[in-house]
């Protein structure tokens, strides 16, 4: 079994046996798609909420989670999974930091977390679980035989959804 | 907009070391008050990197670390870490309280949250007083967390114009613990990340502009 990395900004796909797995998510969010019978996933470490936000117009897809969405439907697809079956589940989107009167920046997780929602519901994907906010850092793999998707934290037990 | 980053001369990327030494060397003097002890400092480096090469940096995402973040605006706007291993944490917290202490307590919370404060203000000062920009520091925060979760935070800024910043580095430590390599051997480091646009208004602060580009 092999695990697939995927970085931050980035996704990719992983096909039984291997996993998909994210280090050190912040206030990013990792999305996982997965389709039960074909035992595909997919994985986006979404960073921003909206490519309206991109001061520059060569970005990566990944990165934004309206763009990075669409995008991981096509790449899982394309691996053999059905849409009609197609999981998801998401992790992530914590605020690390305390501020007082925090700004817009600050709150950065939470509303990487409404995006990722939303573009899921624009494509007609059902979100299962979700382990989101807090203020903890998460390493979240998922794995492609059970569709069990672990998160481990600095602080707490490991948990799966 | 093109990428201020990708357009730094050499010249450009040595007046940032300098600046960094500057602040450092404040920052080091503050903590070597502060603690009565000797403090050394390393000449600054400055680093362009792809976002997942800073976290490998500091030792892979999932390392954990205590991190003073703060959100500079005003003149020019950017963001400021420092960050050190839970061990040179403990440290710390021992020679400033006068007692170990096995976890993170409230106390240490404080302890380091002060620490942090005081030695992200003195760089701060340093840097406004060298280059006469204003320069506004929020409230430093700390956490103590996966060094790619609490990096990240400071990537997002950046994030909306590219995949790189450019990494100014300084590190500082006491005499004796003060080594060569990165976040786990002791030391602290001063992170700064300035925001793509913030690079031209520095240089023009600095009276080195972009002439010598290629």
């Amino acid at each position: 079994m092999e695990v697939v990395k995927v970085w931050m900004a980035d996704s990719n796909v992983a096909k039984f046996p291997n996993s998909i797995r994210t280090t050190g998510l912040g206030s990013c969010v990792g999305v996982t798609l997965y389709d039960p019978v074909t035992k595909v996933a997919g994985m986006a470490h979404v960073m921003l909420p909206s490519s309206t936000l991109a001061k520059n117009d060569e970005f990566k897809s990944a990165k934004y989670a309206d763009t990075a969405l669409p995008e991981l439907l096509q790449m899982v697809l394309k691996e053999g999974a059905s849409k009609a079956r197609l999981v998801a589940k998401m992790a992530g989107g914590a605020q690390m930091f305390n501020f007082a009167g925090g700004s817009d920046t600050m709150k950065i997780g939470p509303r990487n977390v409404e995006a990722c929602k939303e573009a899921l519901k624009k494509l007609g994907i059902r979100l299962i679980a979700e382990d989101t906010g807090g203020n903890s850092g998460r390493t979240v793999e998922l794995f492609t035989e059970t569709g069990v998707y672990l998160i481990k934290t600095a602080s707490r037990e490991t948990r799966e959804i | 907009m093109k990428d201020p980053i990708r357009n730094i001369t050499a010249f450009q990327l040595d007046v940032l070391k300098e600046i960094s030494n500057i602040g450092a060397g404040n920052a080091a003097t503050s903590l070597s008050k502060l603690l009565n002890k000797a403090v050394d400092m390393e000449v600054s480096r400055v680093l362009p990197m792809h976002f997942n090469e800073i976290t490998e940096y500091v030792g892979g995402a999932e390392h954990i670390v205590a991190t003073v973040f703060l959100r500079i605006q005003g003149d020019i706007s950017g963001n400021m870490f420092f960050v050190i291993s839970t061990e040179a944490a403990r440290e710390l917290v021992k020679d400033l309280i006068g007692q170990a202490e096995e976890e993170f307590t409230e106390m240490s919370y404080s302890v380091l949250q002060e620490i942090g404060n005081i030695l992200s203000g003195s760089y701060l000062t340093a840097l406004s007083d060298f280059t006469g920009l204003d320069l506004q520091p929020s409230v430093p925060s700390l956490a103590i967390d996966m060094a790619g979760a609490l990096l990240g935070e400071g990537l997002m800024e950046l994030g909306r114009s590219g995949d790189y910043a450019i990494l100014i580095d300084a590190k500082i430590g006491l005499r004796e613990t003060l080594e060569l390599t990165v976040v786990q051997n002791g030391g602290g480091h001063f992170f700064l990340l300035p925001d793509p646009e913030s690079f031209e208004k520095l240089f023009t602060a600095l009276g080195v502009q972009n002439h010598g580009s290629s």
